[in-house]
């Protein structure tokens, strides 16, 4: 187990940069997942980590050894990939313990842990099968026991949970914390799934066009998203913006003439105004007249479309509990003071307080 | 399974079979009668009583009167010919494809478009300088003559080339974090997943280097080299010489034996590979 440090890590292909200059010190035992839209960079990212893709500039220290140079079966790292990359003619056992054989195991030694890796992931049973003769999920498992008899010092997860079924994945993702939990190995895992990275990720790097845009744990990044980007792709549904102007301390004026308390902030600057879907409520002296055109009954939520105004921006508010509201009313909303989310309306970054 | 029987169906198929089938069981009838039944022009449609005395007589002194030498001998030459063929064919273009696919080396397209190219020149046209380097390199009459020359393959390469880029790269990934290097990966992760396309091709290319006639003819002249194809052509004596037909045909069905072995043989780990479809 080791800590992971990237710094300023940047890749081109030819004269594109892809990505800008990346860093980040990942703790001994932490849980990192990488999140972003695809494109983005994660996992090319991901990739010069395992030592897959040349690093173009830059830095990656693993357990305090650069690693730039060094080729991937010595980096001391595991990677589980996306479509699991099992060797096909070989059964469960040997798929396991190929990488043993090859680092020259004893033959009891690798036994030993391919049966404790089958044992931790309920893999006993199987050890004889080819992997075609698996399900998408047994086979998630193969390819994760894999990279757990290997021991190593960094597991590196390239969206391994894509190719399941929607069920699978919240099931396997469960599986995956809990056994990073128990193994406390340093883990880098990429998906494009935000639901994922919250559940699993003891910090978050999100990035956008090979730059990583904010990094922190799950939390502060849904409270306090430093980007337009991070709050639009934290958070489900997506955060809503409005364009506004700050007028004196402490409130704003949305487009279409509505007037919100919020943060401080320097007046007469344009503003991009993040609202929380979740965090919008009824409230019957509230400065958000919004014409609802759709109303979707959840059951445990209500989620009402709707533009404020009636002809200004389009909002999107999700209310706890059932509303009695209909398609064609007007719903007051408020929202506090402390979530409403300033953003420079040129920049996309969040208004520092003055 | 449908229980009832698709009369006309079977009935073409087996028309069909016949067509293909009769000449050959006209061969195989001629195999055991003597020099004289043949000679005298009515050849009965079924077996005679000569067919140990004719397979004998060919296997030993070979075929006819012209014949250059015995069948076994010459047997023995096709087989090693193509044998050596075959393997060598594999060998030499499973290893160039893997190189052209795995390997970002300089130059790369340029040589997959060199070995490409070759396919466009039939061996006819490149039969002279191909004799001139072999015999100056004093490769005529030996089995290095008879096989070196016709090994390298494009074909082959191609074929090779278009299965390992469908084989993902993420295995190749993988495989290099387990730190397997490029032979390690080779020999147990290519191979093992070429078997299906190394049974078929050794198949194609066997019976491709068993039927060679115009390279065999032109490299040897010694009959210790000769190959069956070309025995069994020269078997047959032109004008008005006197042919038995009986070892001729002996020989000539000799000859089918060992290419219609291979196919037997190989065809079931062909199937196997074929139902076991991995991905």
């Amino acid at each position: 187990m080791a800590a992971v440090v990237l710094r300023e890590l940047r890749k081109s292909y030819g004269d594109v940069e892809v990505i800008h200059g990346v860093s980040c010190a990942i703790a001994d035992g932490e849980l990192i997942v990488v999140v972003g839209p695809s494109g983005c960079g994660k996992s090319t990212l991901l990739r010069m980590v395992a030592g897959l893709e040349d690093i173009t500039s830059g830095e990656i220290a693993i357990g305090g050894r650069v690693v730039n140079r060094v080729e991937p079966k010595d980096r001391d790292i595991a990677m589980v990939f996306q479509n699991y990359a099992l060797y096909p003619h070989m059964s469960v056992f040997d798929n396991m313990a190929y990488g043993l054989k090859i680092r020259g195991l004893a033959k009891a030694a690798i036994a030993e842990r391919v049966n404790r890796a089958a044992a931790i992931l309920q893999l006993e049973k199987l050890l004889d099968r080819k992997p075609r003769q698996l399900s998408g999920g047994q086979r998630q498992r193969v390819a994760m026991g894999r990279a757990i008899v290997r021991d190593p010092q960094v597991f590196l997860f390239d969206e391994p949970l894509s190719n399941l079924d929607a069920k699978l994945r919240v099931q396997m993702r469960v599986e995956i914390k809990k056994l990073q939990q128990t193994l406390g190995t340093t883990s880098i895992y990429v998906t494009h799934d935000q639901v994922e990275a919250m559940t699993l990720a003891d910090r978050l790097i999100v990035m956008n066009g090979g730059v990583a845009e904010q990094i922190g744990p799950p939390i502060a990044l849904y409270e306090r998203p430093e980007t337009v980007f991070v709050g639009g792709f934290i958070g489900s549904p997506a955060m809503n913006f409005v364009p506004g102007r700050t007028a004196e301390t402490g409130a704003v004026v949305l487009e279409g003439g509505a007037l919100l308390r919020g943060p401080a902030a320097p007046p007469g600057r344009a503003v991009t105004v993040g609202l929380r879907p979740e965090h919008l409520a009824i409230d019957g002296a509230s400065p958000i007249a919004l014409a609802v055109d759709l109303v979707e009954m959840l059951g445990a939520d209500t989620i009402i479309h709707g533009h404020i105004g009636g002809r200004g921006p389009g909002l999107l508010a999700r209310l706890p509990g059932t509303v009695a509201v209909k398609a064609g009313e007007t719903v007051p909303l408020t929202i506090a003071p402390e979530h409403v989310h300033l953003f420079d309306a040129a920049t996309g970054k969040r208004l520092p307080p003055p | 399974m449908r229980r009832s029987v698709d009369w006309p169906t079977h009935a073409i198929l087996l028309l069909g079979v016949a067509l293909f089938a009769f000449p050959i069981y006209i061969a195989l009838v001629a195999s055991t009668f003597d020099t004289g039944t043949i000679g005298r022009g009515d050849l009965p449609l079924w077996p005679g009583t000569h067919l140990i005395e004719n397979y004998v007589a060919a296997w030993f002194s070979g075929g006819g009167r012209a014949s250059p030498g015995a069948v076994s001998t010459m047997l023995l030459n096709s087989f090693v010919m193509a044998a050596v063929i075959a393997i060598g064919k594999i060998a030499i273009s499973i290893l160039s494809a893997y190189a052209v696919v795995f390997f970002a080396f300089p130059l790369r397209m340029v040589f997959f478009w060199m070995i490409f190219v070759t396919l466009m020149l039939p061996v006819e046209v490149r039969i002279i300088p191909t004799y001139e380097v072999a015999s100056s390199l004093g490769l005529v009459n030996s089995y290095a003559g008879l096989t070196i020359p016709l090994i390298a393959s494009a074909t082959a390469t191609l074929l090779f080339r278009q299965f390992f880029l469908t084989i993902p790269d993420e295995l190749v990934e993988a495989a290099k974090i387990d730190g397997a290097g490029p032979l390690r990966f080779f020999f147990d992760t290519v191979l093992p997943l070429s078997r299906t396309n190394l049974a078929a091709l050794f198949v194609i290319l066997f019976i491709y280097g068993w039927n060679q006639y115009l390279w065999p003819l032109l490299v040897t002249t010694d009959s210790a080299y000769e190959t069956m194809v070309v025995g069994v052509s020269k078997m047959i004596g032109t004008g008005d010489a006197y042919n038995d037909w009986n070892t001729i045909m002996a020989a000539a069905v000799l000859t089918m034996l060992p290419p219609v072995a291979v196919v037997v043989l190989m065809q079931r780990w062909f199937v196997k590979g074929l139902v076991e479809s991995e991905k």
